[in-house]
């Protein structure tokens, strides 16, 4: 084991990948000699070649065309859009082609790619770096979106992105890069060397796609989150008069709604958190199954805390982000009516 | 409103509209044989000049001139010829099938069928190739079963696609043909990945994509030049200028600026034009770009000059928006009647042989089409499993798609 932050996580988990498989190769802008704007791939270059780590074109839809290409050629790419905001121009080849081409082709054509992309606000980065469009791909047919919260499961679960033979979209919140995050700006902030999950293996090893992880067991209430939130929501929980279940879901799409349904039948009440902009967001179609899986053991409505509907304010960014404050608020509705 | 007069701005308009008599004599077309071939390896800076003339093999007197000859063997000519007759003669069939509502969609390569057959001929059968929706003669060329075609045209039990796809999106894995898509211009660029993942495995197969010169305005087309000419990638990207995107003449797509083949000199990379209705020349120039692929040249941006005869598909009427006897006049005739003519007048055909090779393949044609019926058309007969749409969205059948085939109750 070694302490790693998430970049390291995230850096050793390609790390692994290039040096199991040939197959695999690394590309973004300026992903290469650099080593990535976040240094996610730092050195790999050095390692690996020129051939297997390099940069590309700023052209996000030329980046996600070429990984279905190199796909289809046999090739596990993992390709980086160096932020989720800017993801946009590549939409047509992730949603008519990436995601479809192995029903179209009736199953003779695939492409097993990895969409790496930074994700989630609190960095100051204004409405251009802030974004988390996660819940435009979970609307889409035959895409992975993967979001997780910590080092372990940031190596593990990019391992078995790379692995999966369908095309994943892999969202790494980059407000959690250096640490834990737990909705405070003002607070001194933690490094991944005290957390446990800062404890990762530096071999090969795999977290499952499609399965989600409780986080914080409880009676009272469950929160059902992911990405930074997780982090947000554990606090807010600590500092909750009530006993609070905290589910961190890991993947989006294939949701774990027997996970989700388990702990809501049983603690009866629940809340769904998250950073990206609420309506339409992800957490309406987890509120949704919960209602179709839960209804008759809900004791109150379902609870909802996420960004507002605004695009992402620069100077008011602490304004937007839902933090303890607004989980804790939310907690209390549930619970009290 | 009055209707707006700026003079400055530029709609563009087509030179004849439906009603006036059509003439192609703006038209600069070298005589053939005059344009020289350079060696495979030349320098694409010295090369502006073949992306700005028309190169020919074949005149209108039945002569194959000039270094670009591809000097074809009498029996390839006739394989060319008599994929290129089985084509037209497929197209018309599937297309009166549609019109009995036998199937939902259909699409026409008539006039164009020079460019899919000798490129076809020209490449490797290990080469992958990414069409468009108009070059239904690289499958034909590469020995498709014409019953699996039609199979998959009916959406019925046979169908590869599983009844996924609207008739003519071909898929075929074993004849290294990609997935049709039906978003305009979205394979150009994942040629070029395919393309570099075999430069990256050492291996000599090289790709090839089709687009339509409409489709040159999309981001994806310079996204394939940029990635093909920055890795080297070993490709041929090919525009199909056939003068009209359903009722958009080329001038929407800039063509009226500068030609197509020009857009490779901002990229440095070799621009070829190409009479598209010259089966030599066309073979000839393909020959030459796979070379240079193969050996380390990289890609090179290649326009078929051609012209659309049929409509855009069986969803619109071409004569509510251009010449119905366009074609008629069309300076570079029909691909299919100059190699037969050349042919005739090499002594290696005759039109006693084209007659029979037309009753032939008109059999053959009819009674394929009465095989695939036998297993289904889309409104009637047998389909794919209905339970099957359920799945190949992911690789295994995830619960929440299980839950719902269930609910549909299959």
């Amino acid at each position: 084991m070694a302490k790693m932050n998430m970049v390291q996580a995230i850096n050793s988990a390609q790390d692994v990948m290039l040096e199991r498989d040939d197959s695999v190769v690394i590309f973004g802008e300026d992903v290469g000699y650099f080593g990535g704007v976040f240094n996610c791939t730092e050195g790999l270059q050095k390692k690996y070649g020129e051939q297997r780590v390099f940069d590309t074109p700023i052209a996000e839809g030329g980046i996600i065309a070429l990984a279905i290409g190199m796909g289809v050629n046999e090739m596990r790419p993992v390709a980086e859009i160096q932020f989720s905001d800017y993801i946009y121009p590549a939409f047509d080849q992730i949603v008519s082609e990436a995601s479809r081409l192995r029903y179209r082709s009736g199953g003779e054509y695939w492409a097993p790619i990895t969409i790496r992309t930074p994700c989630g606000g609190g960095i100051r980065g204004g409405q251009t770096h802030s974004q988390s469009p996660e819940g435009i791909f979970t609307h889409v047919s035959g895409v992975k979106s993967i979001m997780p919260s910590n080092p372990y499961d940031a190596k593990g679960l990019l391992i078995s992105a790379i692995e999966d033979d369908d095309p994943t979209l892999f969202f790494e919140p980059k407000r959690l890069y250096n640490g834990p995050f737990f909705g405070d700006p003002k607070q001194a902030s933690q490094g991944w060397d005290k957390h446990e999950k800062g404890e990762v293996p530096e071999g090969y090893y795999t977290v499952p796609i499609g399965k989600a992880n409780t986080v914080r067991m409880g009676h009272d209430l469950t929160i059902i989150t992911y990405g930074t939130m997780v982090h947000v929501s554990l606090a807010a929980a600590e500092l909750s008069d009530y006993d609070v279940e905290v589910i961190d879901l890991r993947t989006l799409i294939p949701l774990d709604i027997d996970h989700i349904a388990e702990s809501v039948c049983r603690t009866g009440r629940c809340i769904v958190v998250h950073e990206a902009t609420k309506t339409g967001g992800f957490g309406a179609e987890i509120l949704s199954q919960i209602q179709e899986e839960c209804f008759w053991k809900l004791e109150a409505p379902i609870g909802r805390v996420a960004g507002w509907d605004i695009p992402y304010p620069h100077a008011f960014e602490w304004e937007y982000f839902p933090g303890q404050g607004r989980v804790l608020d939310a907690i209390k509705k549930v619970m009290e009516g | 409103m009055v209707p707006k007069s700026g003079k400055n701005l530029n709609i563009p308009s087509p030179r004849h509209r439906p009603g006036e008599e059509p003439e192609f004599d703006n038209l600069d077309i070298p005589n053939a044989g005059t344009v020289s071939r350079p060696d495979i390896m030349t320098d694409p800076k010295q090369m502006f000049d073949y992306a700005n003339t028309v190169i020919r093999v074949l005149d209108m007197k039945n002569n194959a001139l000039g270094e670009w000859d591809p000097k074809l063997s009498p029996d390839d000519m006739r394989k060319g010829l008599y994929d290129m007759l089985t084509t037209r003669i497929y197209d018309d069939r599937m297309q009166n099938m549609q019109r009995v509502g036998k199937m939902s969609f259909y699409m026409k390569s008539t006039g164009e069928e020079a460019v899919s057959v000798a490129q076809a001929m020209a490449l490797d059968k290990k080469d992958m190739l990414f069409p468009s929706y108009r070059q239904q003669g690289l499958l034909i060329s590469r020995g498709r079963d014409l019953l699996d075609m039609m199979n998959h045209c009916l959406s019925n039990s046979k169908d590869n696609c599983k009844g996924r796809q609207l008739p003519i999106m071909y898929t075929w894995r074993d004849g290294n043909l990609f997935s049709i898509s039906g978003n305009l211009g979205t394979q150009f660029c994942q040629a070029v990945g395919w393309a570099v993942a075999s430069a990256y495995k050492g291996e000599d197969a090289i790709a090839a994509t089709w687009v339509g010169e409409g489709t040159t305005a999309t981001s994806d087309f310079h996204h394939g030049m940029t990635f093909a000419a920055v890795y080297n990638a070993p490709v041929l990207l090919n525009v199909v200028n056939n003068q009209w995107a359903i009722s958009s003449f080329q001038g929407f797509a800039g063509g009226e600026k500068a030609t197509f083949a020009s857009r490779a000199m901002g990229y440095g990379m070799p621009g070829l034009r190409v009479d598209g209705n010259d089966f030599l020349a066309v073979y000839a120039v393909t020959k030459w770009a796979a070379d240079r692929a193969r050996n380390g040249g990289g890609p090179t941006l290649i326009e078929h000059f051609t012209y659309r005869a049929s409509a855009h598909s069986t969803s619109d009427d071409p004569s509510k928006y251009r010449p119905e006897d366009e074609y008629e006049v069309w300076p570079l005739g029909d691909p299919i009647e100059r190699l037969k003519n050349y042919l005739i007048e090499i002594g290696e055909w005759s039109e006693e042989r084209h007659k029979a090779a037309m009753e032939e393949i008109n059999a053959m044609v009819i009674k394929k089409y009465k095989e695939a019926e036998s297993f289904g058309t889309l409104n009637s007969g047998s389909r794919p499993e209905i339970s099957s749409m359920f799945d190949d969205v992911f690789k295994e059948q995830p619960d929440n798609l299980r839950r719902q085939r269930q609910q549909l109750g299959v």
